[in-house]
C-alpha cells in the first residue's frame, strides 16, 4: 500500500515515480489474488444480504482491481486529498465490488463489509454520499457519473490540480441520454485526462444490451463522438493496467475504454447467465463459488 | 432582472475565484463583460441541461462555486433528477438561476411557460428557493446564495422589470421584506410579479382598505416568524405568484397553516387567524398566443382582479367591512 504523504507540488505530479512505486508494491500475481478475494467476498455478501446485481459486480472486478491497485494516484490515508485521481462508479448497482475494493485497498476496515445492506449500516446496496472513505459519488440512478466526472475534471483544470478522472459505466447505462450529452461535451473541451470505462458485458437488466437498443458498434460510436477509444479484454489485468495508465494518451482527446467483459465472471455457473442480475446465491452455491475461486470453506 | 444578474455576477466573480458561470446556450451578448473579464470561468454547456447540472455538481464537489444559468423551464423541470441526485443528495453548493420564469415567456408557447418548477424543487431536501421581486433583489439574492453552503435556486423574470426598492433593503434568505406597509390586508408576493401586487395594494387603498405588500422572496425555507405574525395581525393574507396554485408559495403556506391548526396554535383552538387566499395560475396549460400581460390576465394575475377579489373577501369576512 502507498504510505507516502502527498504534496501539492512537482513531486506529486511526477507520475513515473508514483507508477514505479505502485508497480513495486503490487505485483500482478498479488493483484490477481486480490480479484479472487474480492469475487469470493461479493458472492458471500450477496448471499448474506440477499442482494441482486451480483453478475454486474463480478463483471467489473478486474477493472476495479487494475484501477485501485495499479492506476489511480490515491492514498487511503488521505482519501480526500485535493490532487487525488477521481474514480466514479457510475454503475452504482455494482457497488458491492467497489466497497470490497476500497476495503481491501485500506480505505476502511474489511469487517465493515459484513454490514452490507444491513438495517442502519453505512453500506447500502447503492452508495449514499460519503458513506465510506474513498467514495467519490453517490450513484444508483444511471447516467449521472460522466457529467459529474466532467465537472470534476473541469474543476481540476481551473484549480490547477492535475488529477485524472475515471468513470466506470455499464453498457446498459448507455441507454441514458445524459451519457450522450456528456459524450458530446467532453471532446469539445479536449479533456484528455478524462477516462470512460464501459463494462461491456452485453447484458442489461432484462435482456441483451444490443437487442434492446442499437448499442453496437460501441467503439465506433465513441470514436465518432471524438473520443480516443481502446477496446480491451476487461478481464486481462495486464492489458487493463497498460491502457488505463496511458492517460493522457497524447491524442488530446478524452479516452474511452470499451472493456469486453463477461457478466458473472469468475464463477462458472454465473458467467453470462443474466439470472444473476437478480438472484442471490444459496448457501450451496456460495460454497461452490468459493471453491472455484480457490477458497476451501 | 437578467441584466442585473449578469452585472452582479461579473462584480462578484472579480473577488471570488471559485465562481464559474455555466450557460445553457442562452444569453447572447448578455455575458460579454463577464466573458472578457473571466474567459476561463465561463462555459457554454450547449442545449444539454442534464449534463450541465451534473457538471456543476462535479465542480461544486471539487471546490468551485458554479452558477448555472438558462431558461427557467429547462434549468429546473427538464433536469429535475440531476438536481435531485447530483446536487441536493450531495448537498453540492450549486446555484441554479432560471430566467423567464412563470409567464415571462408567454408568447413562446407552453413549453416555455414555467409554472410548476417551485412545486417540484421545493420537495427536494436541502434546496433553497429564492424568487427576487425586483432587479435589486436579484443582486442581493445572488450575493446571499454565494455565501450559502448548499444548493440554491434563484427564479428570475426576464428583462425590464422596474426597481421597486428605493434603497438597498436588508436581505436575508428566508426573511421577507415589507415593501409597502398596511394594516388590514397583507399581500405576500414572490418573484417578479411584485409590481402587480403593489398596484393591487394601491387599488385597495383607493377602496379604503389598507394593504401591506411583502416581498416574500424565499419560498423555501418559509419565513415562519413572519407568517405567525401576519396571520394574527391581518384580516386577509393572500399570496401572489406567477406559478401554479399547486405547490408554490400559496401551497407552502397552506401546508404551514394546517400544521398550525394541528398544533392548536391558531384556528380552531388558537388565536384569531386571517383569511387566506392564493393567487396563482390555475391547474391547466395555457394554449393561446399572447404576451405576458395577456397570459397574466387569463389567470387573474392582474391588479384589478386581485384587488376586486380581496375586496370581496374583506366584505364577506370582516364585520367592519360588512357595515360599509
Amino acid at each position: 500500500m502507498l504510505t507516502r504523504s502527498y504534496q501539492v507540488n512537482d513531486e506529486y505530479f511526477n507520475f513515473d515515480n508514483l507508477r514505479n512505486e505502485n508497480n513495486r508494491m503490487n505485483q500482478l500475481s498479488e493483484i490477481k489474488a486480490v480479484t479472487r478475494r474480492i469475487r469470493s467476498k461479493l458472492v458471500e455478501m450477496s448471499h448474506k444480504a440477499g442482494t441482486p446485481h451480483l453478475g454486474s459486480s463480478l463483471s467489473c472486478v478486474d477493472i476495479l482491481a487494475a484501477c485501485y491497485w495499479r492506476v489511480l494516484f490515491i492514498d487511503p490515508k488521505a482519501p480526500n486529498h485535493e490532487t487525488r485521481d477521481r474514480f466514479i462508479l457510475s454503475k452504482g448497482h455494482a457497488c458491492s465490488a467497489l466497497y470490497a475494493a476500497l476495503a481491501y485497498r485500506g480505505f476502511f476496515p474489511e469487517i465493515t463489509l459484513d454490514s452490507f445492506n444491513q438495517n442502519g449500516s453505512s453500506l447500502a446496496e447503492q452508495p449514499s454520499p460519503n458513506c465510506v472513505p474513498g467514495l467519490e459519488l453517490a450513484t444508483g440512478s444511471l447516467g449521472h457519473g460522466l457529467p459529474v466526472g466532467i465537472g470534476m475534471m473541469l474543476a481540476g483544470l481551473i484549480l490547477n490540480c492535475s488529477y485524472r478522472v475515471y468513470v466506470l459505466m455499464s453498457d446498459g447505462e448507455c441507454n441514458e441520454g445524459s451519457v450522450w450529452e456528456a459524450a458530446l461535451f467532453a471532446p469539445a473541451h479536449k479533456l484528455e485526462k478524462l477516462v470512460v470505462i464501459i463494462d461491456y458485458n452485453k447484458w442489461q437488466a432484462t435482456g441483451r444490451s444490443n437487442e434492446i437498443t442499437a448499442l453496437a458498434p460501441l467503439s465506433e460510436k465513441w470514436k465518432a463522438f471524438g473520443w480516443s477509444v481502446y477496446e480491451v479484454d476487461g478481464h486481462d489485468l495486464e492489458m487493463l493496467i497498460q491502457v488505463l495508465n496511458q492517460v493522457p494518451d497524447g491524442s488530446g482527446k478524452p479516452v474511452a475504454i470499451i472493456a469486453n467483459t463477461v457478466k458473472g465472471k469468475g464463477v462458472s455457473f454465473m458467467e453470462d447467465d443474466n439470472n444473476w442480475h437478480y438472484r442471490s446465491p444459496s448457501a450451496e452455491e456460495l460454497k461452490r463459488a468459493r471453491q472455484e475461486l480457490g477458497f476451501s470453506t | 432582472m437578467r441584466n442585473a444578474f449578469a452585472d452582479e455576477m461579473t462584480k462578484l466573480a472579480a473577488s471570488d475565484s471559485r465562481m464559474i458561470l455555466l450557460s445553457g446556450d442562452i444569453g447572447n451578448r448578455l455575458f460579454d463583460r463577464y466573458k472578457d473579464s473571466f474567459p476561463t470561468r465561463f462555459l457554454n454547456c450547449g442545449v444539454a441541461e442534464a449534463n450541465m447540472i451534473g457538471m456543476a455538481s462535479g465542480m461544486a464537489l471539487s471546490g468551485l462555486r458554479p452558477v448555472v444559468y438558462t431558461i427557467n423551464a429547462f434549468a429546473t423541470v427538464r433536469c429535475l433528477e440531476q438536481i435531485r441526485v447530483d446536487v441536493c443528495y450531495h448537498k453540492a453548493p450549486v446555484i441554479i438561476v432560471g430566467v423567464g420564469a412563470g409567464l415571462s415567456y408567454a408568447s413562446l408557447g407552453g413549453t416555455h411557460h414555467s409554472l410548476e418548477d417551485i412545486a417540484m424543487l421545493r420537495a427536494l431536501p436541502g434546496m433553497t428557493i429564492v424568487c427576487p421581486g425586483d432587479p435589486i433583489e436579484v443582486r442581493l439574492a445572488l450575493r446571499a446564495a454565494i455565501k450559502h453552503d448548499g444548493p440554491v435556486f434563484i427564479r428570475l423574470g426576464k428583462k425590464g422589470e422596474p426597481n421597486i426598492h428605493r434603497e438597498i433593503p436588508p436581505f436575508v434568505i428566508g426573511k421577507g421584506i415589507v415593501v409597502r406597509p398596511g394594516k388590514e390586508v397583507c399581500l405576500l408576493s414572490t418573484g417578479h410579479i411584485l409590481p402587480v401586487a403593489l398596484e393591487a395594494a394601491e387599488a385597495l387603498e383607493r377602496k379604503g382598505i389598507s394593504a401591506q405588500v411583502t416581498s416574500f422572496h424565499t419560498v423555501k425555507p418559509l419565513d415562519e416568524a413572519l407568517l405567525t405574525d401576519i396571520f394574527s395581525k391581518f384580516m386577509v393574507v393572500a399570496t401572489i405568484e406567477e406559478h401554479s396554485i399547486l405547490g408554490g408559495l400559496g401551497g407552502s403556506i397552506a401546508e404551514w397553516m394546517v400544521d398550525q391548526w394541528t398544533r392548536g396554535t391558531r384556528g380552531i383552538k388558537g388565536t384569531q387567524s386571517a383569511y387566506f387566499y392564493r393567487f396563482g395560475t390555475a391547474d391547466h396549460f395555457f394554449h393561446e398566443a399572447g404576451d405576458q400581460t395577456y397570459a397574466q390576465a387569463h389567470f387573474g394575475l392582474t391588479a384589478e382582479h386581485i384587488s376586486k377579489k380581496i375586496f370581496e373577501l374583506c366584505a364577506t369576512y370582516s364585520e367592519k367591512l360588512m357595515k360599509l
